[in-house]
């Protein structure tokens, strides 16, 4: 078993509604990460953000953010989050940024936080499939997100 | 009235509640208010989504309805799924698991609305300049009843991942029962916190209540209006959440009907459908389409139970009822007052069960006599949830209807929408940040969810369009 570099404590959450489509690619990398078991790498997955998100990510140093994206750059775009301090809240759920505001606000989070925006085209379907485009997308994200942890933070897959 | 001589003003989707809704509010010749429609997303992609599955699958499917309230689809489902693998009731662990879970959802998701979602309208009022009038806000000023209001949720989030297996997608309430029963370990970790969570669920209903009492001549007229109200009611008159028969009372609390079984509900409730909106419209059967309307949820469920079973909660609720002479409450602000009585409600009734040595017994499941149909009701933390299944010699599902809390109170939304509008809008088709902001509180009291619609980033703006009678646009504003 190999370790983080320095102990850096990540946490990947993967979020959106498998059953509508593209919007399910979120926690499709969730799962791909999950299945990698590397160690000091959390991996959550839900439909929707929520506040207490912002608990659980002030327990980590870098908090990645993965959801699906009607508009972001193809195949998947890749960003440093700042915090949102000045926010109209549009529903239950909550934004990233709004997450990330409410763990500093709240819980003294320093956290480093990314967007990872995987570029989805349906999610109107009431199925559980991506789209041809969607499947090439989540590959080629699945592929970066393995080598931005390795090389950024030195993590490995434990062979189990 | 004809098209030329109203006017539109279309508002969507309104803030901080889930997905996509819209509102729209047709004027007559004098730019007074005529009609307001709130619409809402409508699920029956879901309904035909599930048709062809085994019975088995729809608890666990159903979940993926709308990820905020899941356990409570998860839950009716498995309701009714009892019902069609011939079981009448679970055994002792099954139906506590089950209430457990139930409560759980309940109390974390009236936790979350209040202390995230209202609060700012109370601590700030709701005349307050909205960049401030939200949780960032409150965290800023109150960072207490935040952090109070996170550590609530997930409280209620982790009973919900001991009695469903996980947070999302759980599989603990299985056709005849549940799938696993409550450890020591686990029982004693929630045990550990209860008390805290007593005080702040005290704590909340007293901010609720004094706000009401203390602004209450101004909260009377605001979004109000008679109405009927329904809800499920032990045999007793107790107030019950997870299980029951139905009773509904009309606006001077006169009982429409009583202890009905719910799997006769389509004998008391139609569920009409409107040529503008994918939405069904249920009312009374009895009372017919005009008048038979009503509302569920908190508000609802305190008007027509007689009792609730829990000391402290009974006692709120008796203050309650005597802001009205002990008549049904018809003002729509006390939503937030009723939420807060069964807040604390579900704390009494989690305690109750973690000391219940019934959690951790073994016998989880039973079956019965296959059956072809099924109806199962829940009340969810937003109202009465209905789901209805037929299967087929195959187990397959042939047939699924669904009236979740939030179609049940269509029209009340509408009436609360249109008294709001009114009181803004005269003679001036202008839509001002007054009326936008009373419009978000006025329908916010009800706590909707609409979240069946997709979250994907980008897709959730503010719009605001204003159309003349001939259906240009004069207006538009757009809040990201």
């Amino acid at each position: 078993m190999v370790s983080a570099a320095k102990n850096i404590k990540i946490l990947l959450i993967g979020f959106g509604n498998p059953s509508r489509g593209d919007d399910g690619l979120g926690p499709a990398i969730a799962e791909k990460l999950e299945n990698e078991k590397m160690p000091n790498v959390t991996v959550d997955s839900d439909y929707q953000l929520t506040v207490e998100d912002s608990e659980n990510a002030a327990k980590h140093d870098i908090v990645i953010f993965a959801d699906a994206s009607v508009s972001s750059e193809e195949p998947f775009s890749f960003k440093p989050l700042a915090a949102k301090n000045t926010v109209s809240f549009t529903s239950h759920s909550v934004e990233p940024a709004e997450v990330i505001g409410l763990a500093e606000k709240l819980f003294n989070s320093k956290a480093k936080a990314y967007m990872f925006e995987i570029r989805g085209y349906d999610f109107e379907m009431f199925e559980e499939k991506f789209t041809d485009k969607a499947k090439e997308n989540l590959e080629k994200a699945w592929e970066f997100l393995k080598e931005f942890l390795t090389k950024e933070f030195q993590c490995k897959t434990v062979n189990m | 009235m004809s098209n030329s001589q109203t006017k539109r003003v279309v508002i969507e989707p309104v803030t901080r509640v889930e997905g996509h809704g819209k509102v729209s509010l047709l004027l007559d010749e004098n730019n007074k208010v005529k009609q307001a429609r709130f619409h809402v997303v409508e699920f029956r992609g879901f309904e035909r989504f599930i048709q062809g599955r085994p019975y088995w699958e729809v608890p666990v499917l159903v979940q993926r309805l709308c990820g905020i309230c899941p356990v409570s689809h998860h839950l009716a489902a498995a309701k009714a799924m009892d019902k069609i693998v011939g079981v009448d009731k679970l055994t002792p662990t099954a139906e506590k698991m089950r209430r457990l879970m139930h409560y759980g959802q309940m109390f974390q998701s009236h936790a979350l609305h209040f202390f995230h979602l209202c609060s700012p309208d109370l601590l700030f009022g709701f005349e307050a300049d909205p960049a401030i009038r939200n949780i960032i806000g409150v965290a800023v000023k109150y960072p207490d009843l935040a952090v109070q209001g996170v550590m609530m949720r997930k409280f209620g989030q982790e009973i919900i991942k001991a009695t469903a297996g996980k947070k999302i997608h759980g599989t603990g309430a299985i056709p005849g029962g549940i799938n696993k029963n409550l450890s020591i370990e686990e029982r004693d970790a929630f045990l550990k916190d209860i008390k805290q969570m007593y005080d702040w669920s005290k704590s909340a209903l007293k901010i609720a209540k004094d706000y009401t009492v203390q602004n209450l001549e101004k909260l009377k007229p605001f979004a109000s209006f008679d109405s009927s109200h329904l809800s499920l009611i032990r045999e007793d008159g107790a107030m019950d959440l997870y299980h029951g028969n139905l009773r509904a009372i009309d606006s001077t609390g006169k009982k429409i009907f009583d202890q009905v079984d719910y799997s006769k509900y389509l004998d008391y409730i139609v569920e009409e459908v409107k040529p503008w909106s994918y939405m069904k419209f249920p009312f009374i059967k009895q009372v017919g389409p005009k008048d038979g309307w009503y509302r569920v949820g908190p508000l609802a469920r305190l008007n027509t139970c007689d009792f609730i079973d829990t000391p402290l909660a009974e006692e709120a609720r008796k203050e309650f009822m005597a802001v009205t002479n002990g008549k049904p409450n018809n003002i729509t602000m006390a939503y937030h007052w009723a939420r807060m009585i069964e807040l604390l409600h579900s704390i009494e009734k989690i305690n109750d069960l973690l000391n219940d040595k019934d959690l951790q017994g073994t016998d989880l499941v039973i079956k019965g006599q296959k059956r072809y149909e099924g109806v199962g009701l829940i009340e969810a933390p937003r109202g009465t949830l209905f789901h209805h299944y037929k299967i087929n010699e195959n187990d397959q599902i042939t047939m699924a209807n669904l009236i979740v809390s939030t179609t049940n109170n269509n029209e009340a939304f509408n009436r609360s929408v249109q008294k709001v509008a009114a009181d803004h809008i005269d003679g001036v088709p202008k839509i001002t940040e007054g009326l936008l902001n009373h419009i978000e509180v006025a329908i916010r009291a009800y706590d909707p969810c609409l979240s069946c619609a997709t979250h994907a980033m980008g897709k959730m703006p503010l719009k605001v369009t204003l159309y003349d009678y001939q259906g240009n646009i004069v207006d538009s504003k757009t809040k990201e």
